[in-house]
């Protein structure tokens, strides 16, 4: 076996230094630092994959002796390459965990050389491919395709090139595996990467660096091959010990900071305490907090180990600032002669993650750097195929899917395309009730800068007006089944408040929809959205001064959630006419549920559509046991309580 | 983060990969403390532990660490493990939390006459979970690294544990890029591995670096020892049960991995020194929970624990 396998029998220069570096780097000797590399190899089982790695954590010298004699045996009892070792049997755990019905989506793999340690992204699994493709490229800074000698380019290949250049990567590698199945033929190999090249250009994407490799046999992985004279490129590893990493790319850009927490200790020591995004930074500086445009000047960089005269993108830092400013978690600071750009209406490119597929304009979290705030994502412009690069229509994203669409934010964030920044421009989303992460996205472009749509300053504040009215303006947000006397309470509500010379205004959903929302109909799409400008209007009474009272099903908890987040906290008060079914049907004051159950009427809410009740309303009125007066003085009582 | 006697070059890559590892590991960090409302850091007071302390001082320099320290003690620690973690409580001013299953230790479970399955759920997976679920810490800082196990291979960053704290493996959250979701429900806690992408050799080299302060076990000297079940144990006090014909020679030893004394295997060596344990890591080539019947006593016993609550 070993005079078969050069890299058992012979220890290659990597192997050879990292043996020294392993402890002369670690101690600060002449080896000096090492860098880290993170890739991702993308390739199935047949290409060679598993085999590829479990080469490179061997030719590293990565494994144990025990592994090793485990491998050796292993290879013989199950392995698929007779007598020799079957490297793919190191990083098969695979078949184990699809016994124990586990899906593993990505696996993370380290070894290391004498040069740079490497951390690597293996996502096997063809079921969830986009996902978990996505999820191990994000974090890489250079990808392996693999193509099998003898398939050449497929439609695996393309797509696996497409989600690589998605996710920005930039260094590509076309690792032509199996070459000592072609006969070591520099016509095969040429004829691949001339193919692929053809398809990159096409793509807009980097140009890939091309090496035939045999990763059973070793060739051009670790050791050069001398099967393949004409070939006088890099060897696979010592390309990835010397390619030039993202890090470097990110040093040369104006300095950027999203602060994650602020360090105050004590009242003299107020510290802004982030991972350094982009460019670099010395006390001194001039920077700008934004979203708030604030400048000033960085007094310190503070560590343990004494403060530093530099913090580079990739540290993780404290800064403290000349002057008090206004900054918290979610400010960026950045250098104050090229800040980022802010804004609150984007292009985006979303790959949908969750089972549940993307509620057009409902509110999502969106955490971008380390600000989060609430979303909604507009009917996607296309979805990308991914096997033929088509755009094809879609009116939502489905689970897999990668499509393109507009992203609003309730509040300007600063970001840059994702193109110049992953750190300021990738994003997720996640769902406000189940917690689930259920997107990636990647900006492209502001829609409309938030800076030329300044909000006109007004000279006569909500408060001012407010105040002239005597009250506090607030929203009573009624929620209930149809016919579970949410109009019947609501009118009472207003009536006494009116007694009580308080300026009110009630929107009831059966007059909304004959104006403002005619245009919509019933199904989740249509409802989400009457919801939505149903909380704008009410928005914009309160900030007239006015106390809102709405009466609408408002089914869904995404939704009356996404208004609650419209209002400034305390003003949003959720009423929960909580009826039961039989209850609101036996009543069935417009006969709809008649119609309903008759099949007449479709996506009735209680009958084939679902009403999610409040989990923590502000008020809940328990209809079967409270008259309609008496919930109308309770929930009087409870709002002006509130004052 | 280099030091500014270290300040690198202009042009090259100016941090290596224990900064890069450091620099993760800190972000990590503050963003727990930024998004959850009650978190703690378990601390087992061996190497890995060590190294996460170490970076959590760094991470939130010059406050303390806004978070206190959890031990698990089984009441078969090694006596230096105690006497290190309480030192290591005084020098960083935090505050120090001990569990113990007294029920359990009182109704006579020990590392000697109970299987060590049970052993292990009662004394340490039962004990931090009711630890947790006592003071209401709704995530919780833990050492593993990926590198260890396959189990911990496929583990995230943020990991969810339900109420009773059991990890459901084909229900994960993607991870992205450098955001991670902290959202949870009610009764959920999160388990976060801030050393994830570290491999042992990283620690060795970043305790090294750093001068982290570790228990004196891990340095090889001349200890009470003896061979038992594939083990070499250290006779650490008086309660050692030896069976008939055993009797402890002394040894020169140190750890890779600390645990129960009875249950922990040390391994043979004369590496006294920091160089001198990281010379022979590139020769001793075996894998270092080898040493630990904790995780031999069945197959795929990492991920059953896990599922039960372990950490």
């Amino acid at each position: 076996m070993a005079d078969r396998e050069p890299g058992l029998a012979r220890s290659g220069p990597a192997a050879d230094t990292r043996a020294a570096a392993g402890a002369g780097a670690a101690v600060g000797g002449a080896a000096g630092p090492r860098g880290l590399l993170r890739f991702i190899t993308c390739g199935s089982v047949d290409d060679g994959k598993s085999t590829l790695i479990g080469r490179m954590l061997h030719d590293a010298r990565t494994l144990a002796d025990d592994q090793l004699a485990a491998l050796a045996a292993d290879s013989r009892r199950h392995g698929t390459q007779g007598e020799e070792v079957d490297f793919a049997l190191l990083v098969d755990g695979l078949s184990a965990e699809r016994e124990q019905g586990i899906t593993i989506d990505v696996a993370y793999r380290y070894f290391a050389t004498a040069r740079r340690a490497f951390i690597v992204a293996d996502t096997p699994g063809h079921e969830q491919y986009t996902r978990n493709m996505v999820t191990g490229a994000s974090t890489a800074d250079l990808a392996i395709l693999l193509v099998d000698a003898r398939k050449g380019v497929l439609t695996q290949t393309r797509r696996h090139a497409y989600l690589v250049h998605l996710l920005g990567i930039r260094n590509i590698v076309l690792a032509v595996n199996k070459m000592d199945l072609v006969g070591h033929d520099a016509g095969v190999f040429s004829a691949i990467v001339a193919e692929f090249r053809a398809f990159g250009e096409r793509l807009g994407m980097a140009e890939a660096v091309a090496i035939p490799i045999s990763a059973l046999r070793g060739d051009n992985v670790l050791a050069g091959s001398a099967a393949m004279p004409w070939y006088t490129g890099p060897t696979l590893l010592r390309h990835l010990e010397e390619v030039e990493v993202d890090g470097a790319r990110a040093l040369a850009q104006p300095f950027r900071l999203p602060v994650q927490w602020v360090n105050r200790p004590s009242a003299e020591f107020r510290g802004f305490a982030g991972l350094v995004a982009a460019g670099r930074v010395r006390p001194g500086d001039p920077v700008r907090v934004l979203p708030s445009g604030r400048t000033s000047h960085v007094a310190r960089i503070v560590t343990m180990d004494g403060d530093l005269a530099e913090a580079v993108a990739g540290q993780s830092g404290t800064l403290t600032l000349a002057d008090e400013i206004d900054c918290a978690r979610g400010s960026v600071i950045a250098a104050a002669d090229a800040p980022p750009e802010v804004a609150d209406q984007f292009e985006a490119t979303i790959v949908w993650m969750d089972e549940a597929p993307l509620h057009v304009g409902r509110g999502y979290w969106l955490k971008l750097g380390t600000q989060t705030v609430s979303a909604s994502v507009a009917a996607p412009k296309y979805v990308v195929n991914v096997n033929t690069l088509d755009h094809l229509a879609a009116k939502t994203l489905e689970l897999n899917a990668i499509g393109v669409a507009e992203v609003r934010t309730d509040r300007a964030i600063a970001f840059a395309p994702y193109a110049e920044s992953r750190s300021l421009g990738g994003f997720i989303l996640i769902d406000k009730l189940t917690n689930a992460t259920v997107a990636a996205g990647m900006l492209h472009f502001a829609l409309r800068r938030a800076q030329n749509v300044h909000w006109q300053a007004l000279d006569v504040s909500r408060e001012a007006r407010a105040a002239l009215k005597n009250q506090r303006p607030a929203v009573l947000w009624f929620t209930g089944l149809s016919g579970s006397g949410k109009s019947t309470i609501a009118n009472l509500v207003e009536k006494r408040l009116h007694r009580m010379n308080r300026h009110t205004f009630l929107l009831d959903g059966d007059n909304v929809r004959h104006g403002l929302n005619r245009d919509l109909g019933f199904t989740e799409a249509d409802r989400i959205e009457n919801i939505r400008r149903v909380g704008e209007v009410a928005r914009l009474m309160a900030d007239a001064g006015l106390i809102v009272i709405t009466a609408f099903i408002s089914p869904f908890r995404a939704e009356r959630e996404m208004v609650r987040a419209m209002l400034p906290e305390g003003e949003f008060l959720e009423v929960f006419i909580d009826t039961p079914l039989e209850v609101a049907e036996a009543r069935d004051v417009k006969g709809l549920y008649a119609k309903a159950r008759a099949g007449k009427l479709k996506n009735f809410t209680g009958i084939d559509s679902p009403y999610e009740p409040p989990l923590a309303p502000e008020i809940r009125i328990d209809t079967t046991t409270m008259s309609a007066e008496d919930a109308a003085r309770r929930i009087v009582e409870r709002l002006l309580g509130e004052d | 983060m280099p030091t500014a006697a270290r300040l690198p070059a202009p042009d090259a890559d100016p941090l290596d990969h224990l900064d890069r590892l450091e620099a993760e590991a800190i972000h990590i960090m503050r963003e727990v403390v930024a998004e959850t409302e009650k978190p703690v850091m378990l601390y087992s007071v061996g190497k890995d532990s060590a190294v996460m302390l170490h970076i959590a001082r760094k991470a939130f320099y010059p406050a303390r660490p806004p978070f206190p320290l959890l031990h698990i003690a089984s009441g078969w620690d090694f006596a230096a493990m105690l006497a290190h973690r309480d030192r290591m409580a005084a020098e960083t001013g935090m505050e120090l939390l001990v569990a113990h299953n007294d029920a359990a230790a009182a109704a006579g479970v020990n590392p000697f006459d109970t299987p060590t399955p049970v052993y292990t759920r009662l004394m340490l997976t039962e004990t931090l979970t009711a630890a947790l679920d006592a003071h209401g810490f709704d995530a919780a800082f833990g050492g593993a690294r990926r590198d260890e196990e396959k189990a911990r291979a496929k583990e995230r960053v943020f990991s969810f544990r339900g109420a009773n704290h059991a990890w459901d493996p084909k229900n994960q959250r993607p991870e992205l890029w450098n955001l991670y979701n902290a959202r949870k429900r009610r009764g959920e806690t999160i388990r976060v591995f801030p050393l994830s992408n570290w491999t042992e050799l990283d620690v060795w080299a970043y305790v090294a670096r750093e001068q982290v302060p570790l228990v004196p076990l891990y340095f090889a000297a001349e200890r009470p020892t003896l061979w038992r079940d594939g083990l070499l144990l250290v006779v650490d006090d008086e309660r050692f049960r030896f069976r008939p014909g055993e009797r402890a020679e002394p040894r020169w030893v140190r750890f890779r991995t600390l645990g129960c004394y009875p249950l922990t295997g040390a391994v043979e060596s004369r590496a006294a020194t920091l160089p001198a344990i990281l010379a022979e890591m590139r020769t001793a080539r075996v894998s270092e929970r080898a040493g630990r019947a904790v995780d031999q006593d069945e197959s795929a016993s990492m991920e059953k624990k896990k599922a039960e609550g372990y950490f």
